[in-house]
C-alpha cells in the first residue's frame, strides 16, 4: 500500500466550552473539519502546531490530526477524530445538535 | 445520612473559593494549562472528547433527595438534562463550560456534595455496599467507616501526590457487593471474639494489569482503622513507583515487593504512626458518625396489596422477582431501580428521573438513595405494601426495567463516545446487546448474568470481573473487541479468561450470542447460572462455539 500524502490539520478543544475546534486558514478557529486548513507539507503543519499552541489562552491540547481530502471534503483517517467531528453515537448532543441539516453519519 | 458541620460546610467553601480563583486565573492567563490542569483535576473537571466533564462524588452511594434534586437541577441548569452515573459511585456531566463549574461546585456545596478527589493521583471517592444499612446479609452498616475514612483522606497533606489514584472500597457483609478485592484497599468487615472489625484487602485492581487483592491482616480492630490506612498510604507512597505510570498502583508495588515485605514495612510503619492517633478519639468520632446513619424506624403494614398485584400483575410480578431484595425487616424490600433500560445508555438519569426518584424516595423509601457501582439506583428501604404504587410511578418515568441482574444489566463505561483515553467504544455495544436480546426474548431464560464492557484497558467498565467481558481495543484503526469469560467481582472474586482473538464492531453482538447459546445447551439445567456452567465446563466449549462457528460463518 502506498503511503498517504501528507495531509494534516491542527485541532484543539476550546479553552471555555471544551468543543472541538479546527485551524481555518484565515487563522481563526472554527468548529466544522470541513472549514479547517490542510496542510500537506511537514514543515508548514508544524509551524502552524508551535503558532496553535502559543494560544493557549483560546485553545488545550493541540495537534496534528490526518485528513483525506476527498471529493466530499475533509474526511479523518481514524475513528477517534470522526467521533470528535461528529459529537457522541448515543445522543444527537454536541456537534451533531450544533450542525443543522447535516445528515447523521452512521458507522 | 451524614450531616455536614460547620466545619465541613467552610472546608468546602473555601476550597470551591479557591477553584474559582484558579479559573480566573487560567483565564487570564496567570496560569498555563499545564499549571492548572492538576488543580482541576483534583477538583474532579477533566477535559474529554467533546467537552469538560465534571465527576461528582456520591461518598459510599448514598444520597438524600434534596442531593438528588440538585443533580437533577445541575444537569438541566448548566448540562444538558442528564447526568452519568459511574462504576465508582460517582454522577460525571459531559458538557459543563469551564467558566460554569465554580457555580456547579457552589451548588453542590449547599447540598453537602463535592467533587474533590474524584481524579488526580490520590486517595479516591470511598465506595461501599449499595445495599448498605438494608441487607440482610450485613453485620454492619459499612457507611460511618467509608465516612471516617472520606474525613481522613479529604485534602489529607501527605497524600495529595501520590504515585498514582488510589481506590477503597468498604463492605459490611460476607457478600461482596463492592468489590472489594479489585481495589487498592478493600475493608471487608468481619467479627472476631465479638468485636467488629476489618479484614484489610491490598493490592486489588483492575486496568492493564489486572490483580486480586491479598489479605494483608486477618483483623483489624477498629480503633486502628485510620493509622493502620495511613500506615499503608504511607508505606506506598514511599515505595510505589514514579517511574513508570504503568507500574505505579499498590497491586505492582505489592507484586514486586511480595505480601510479606509489604506487611512488614506497614507493621513497621504503623507501630510509629499510632501514637499520633487517639483510638479513643476515634471510636468516639465513629459513634456520632454513626448516629447520623441510624437507619429508619421501619413502618409495619399489611402487605396484601403487594401479593393482590402480584397475582393480578405479570408484568409487577416480573420486576419484583428480579429487582427486589431481601431487606433485613421482612415486610420491607431493597429496590433496585435499573437504569439498564434495554437500548438506553447504562448509568444516564434524566433531571426528569432523578426528581421522580427523589419524590418516591421521600413517598415510600424514608428519605434514603443509592447508587451502586453497578450502575442503578437503590431504594433500599421500602415497604413490601408500597411496592405496586411505586412500580406504577418508576413505569411512568422509564424506570421499571426488570432486568436486575440479568443479561441488560450492563455495566459499561462511556468509551470513545465522551472519553479521552478510551480507544473503542462501549455504549453502543451495550445498547445494542440489550436490544438484540431483548428482541430473542432470551433475557429471562438465560439468568443471571454480568456483562461488563470497557472501552480501553483502563478497565472502568470492569471486564475483568464480568462473567462475560468485553474490552474495545483499537487495532490498526479499526475498533477491535476481546471477550473474557468467568470473571467474578463478588467475595468469590476472579479475572475472566480471554477467549482468544477480537472481533469487529458488527461482530461483537452475533459473538455474545453464540456464548450465550452454547450456554443454553451446555447448562445442566435452568438453575445452573452461567458462571457455574462455566466453571463447570471451562473455557473449551465455549472457545470452540465462539470460533469455530465464526468460521463456518466466514466460509
Amino acid at each position: 500500500m502506498p503511503a498517504r500524502p501528507f495531509s494534516k490539520v491542527v485541532t484543539a478543544n476550546a479553552l471555555i466550552d471544551g468543543d472541538v475546534v479546527y485551524l481555518d486558514a484565515a487563522g481563526a478557529w472554527v468548529g466544522t473539519l470541513n472549514a479547517a486548513q490542510v496542510f500537506t507539507d511537514k514543515d508548514s503543519a508544524n509551524e502552524a502546531l508551535t503558532r496553535a499552541q502559543a494560544r493557549s489562552h483560546e485553545v488545550v491540547g493541540c495537534y496534528l490530526a490526518d485528513v483525506d481530502v476527498t471529493e466530499a471534503g475533509l474526511a479523518p483517517t481514524h475513528f477517534r477524530e470522526e467521533f470528535r467531528r461528529r459529537g457522541p453515537s448515543n445522543y444527537a448532543h454536541g456537534k451533531q445538535a450544533t450542525a443543522k441539516g447535516s445528515p447523521h453519519v452512521s458507522l | 445520612m451524614y450531616r455536614y458541620d460547620d466545619f465541613d460546610h467552610a472546608f468546602l467553601a473555601e476550597r470551591n473559593r479557591q477553584f474559582r480563583a484558579q479559573v480566573e486565573r487560567r483565564l487570564d492567563g496567570s496560569l498555563t494549562e499545564d499549571e492548572f490542569r492538576p488543580l482541576r483535576l483534583m477538583n474532579g473537571l477533566y477535559l474529554q472528547l467533546h467537552a469538560y466533564m465534571l465527576r461528582v462524588a456520591i461518598p459510599y452511594g448514598s444520597l438524600n433527595p434534596g442531593q438528588m434534586r440538585v443533580l437533577a437541577d445541575i444537569a438541566d441548569r448548566w448540562d444538558k438534562g442528564y447526568g452519568h452515573f459511574t462504576t465508582r459511585q460517582n454522577i460525571q456531566y459531559n458538557w459543563p463550560r469551564l467558566t460554569d463549574v465554580p457555580d456547579m461546585l457552589d451548588a453542590l456545596a449547599k447540598v453537602g456534595l463535592h467533587a474533590i478527589q474524584t481524579s488526580g493521583n490520590t486517595i479516591r471517592n470511598v465506595t461501599s455496599d449499595h445495599f448498605a444499612g438494608a441487607a440482610a446479609d450485613e453485620i454492619a452498616d459499612p457507611r460511618p467507616y467509608a465516612e471516617l475514612i472520606r474525613q481522613w483522606s479529604t485534602d489529607h497533606p501527605e497524600f495529595q501526590f501520590l504515585p498514582r489514584k488510589f481506590k477503597v472500597a468498604v463492605t459490611g457483609s460476607e457478600i461482596d457487593r463492592a468489590v472489594t478485592r479489585a481495589h487498592d484497599i478493600g475493608l471487608r468487615m468481619v467479627r472476631k471474639h465479638g468485636a467488629v472489625g476489618f479484614e484489610v484487602i491490598v493490592g486489588g485492581g483492575l486496568g492493564r494489569t489486572p490483580m486480586i487483592g491479598k489479605v494483608l491482616r486477618d483483623f483489624l480492630p477498629v480503633p486502628d482503622l485510620l493509622p493502620y490506612l495511613e500506615a499503608v498510604v504511607s508505606t506506598y507512597n514511599l515505595l510505589g513507583r514514579r517511574d513508570n505510570k504503568y507500574k505505579a498502583r499498590i497491586k505492582i508495588t505489592v507484586h514486586e515487593n511480595g505480601i510479606e515485605r509489604i506487611r512488614e514495612l506497614v507493621d513497621a510503619r504503623f507501630a510509629e504512626l499510632r501514637p499520633n492517633f487517639d483510638a479513643a478519639e476515634t471510636v468516639l468520632h465513629l459513634a456520632r458518625i454513626s448516629a447520623m446513619f441510624k437507619g429508619p424506624d421501619l413502618q409495619q403494614a399489611d402487605d396484601g396489596a403487594y401479593h393482590a398485584a402480584r397475582q393480578a400483575d405479570p408484568v409487577f410480578r416480573a420486576w419484583a422477582d428480579t429487582n427486589l431484595h431481601a431487606h433485613r425487616d421482612a415486610s420491607h424490600a431493597i429496590v433496585t431501580v435499573s437504569l439498564k433500560a434495554h437500548g438506553a445508555t447504562p448509568g444516564d438519569a434524566t433531571s426528569d428521573q432523578m426528581r421522580a426518584l427523589a419524590d418516591l424516595a421521600e413517598a415510600y423509601g424514608y428519605g434514603e438513595i443509592r447508587i451502586s457501582h453497578e450502575q442503578n439506583v437503590i431504594l433500599p428501604h421500602v415497604h413490601r405494601a408500597d411496592l405496586p404504587a411505586l412500580h406504577a410511578v418508576l413505569r411512568a418515568h422509564g424506570l421499571a426495567t426488570a432486568n436486575a441482574g440479568l443479561l441488560s444489566d450492563i455495566i459499561a463505561c462511556p468509551g470513545m463516545d465522551y472519553c479521552a483515553l478510551a480507544t473503542a467504544r462501549s455504549i453502543p455495544v451495550a445498547q445494542e446487546i440489550a436490544t438484540h436480546f431483548e428482541a430473542l426474548k432470551l433475557e429471562h431464560e438465560i439468568g443471571p448474568l454480568k456483562i461488563k464492557i470497557s472501552g480501553c484497558i483502563n478497565a472502568c467498565g470492569h471486564h475483568h470481573v464480568g462473567h462475560i467481558g468485553i474490552l474495545g481495543l483499537d487495532r490498526a484503526g479499526v475498533e477491535n473487541y476481546q471477550i473474557t469469560l468467568g470473571g467474578d467481582g463478588s467475595e468469590d472474586a476472579a479475572l475472566g479468561d480471554r477467549t482468544g482473538p477480537g472481533f469487529a464492531y458488527d461482530q461483537i453482538v452475533p459473538a455474545i450470542e453464540r456464548i450465550l447459546r452454547a450456554y443454553l445447551d451446555l447448562r445442566n439445567d435452568p438453575a445452573e447460572t452461567f458462571l457455574q456452567t462455566y466453571k463447570r465446563v471451562g473455557l473449551a466449549p465455549f472457545k470452540t462455539a465462539l470460533y469455530t462457528q465464526e468460521q463456518a460463518d466466514a466460509a
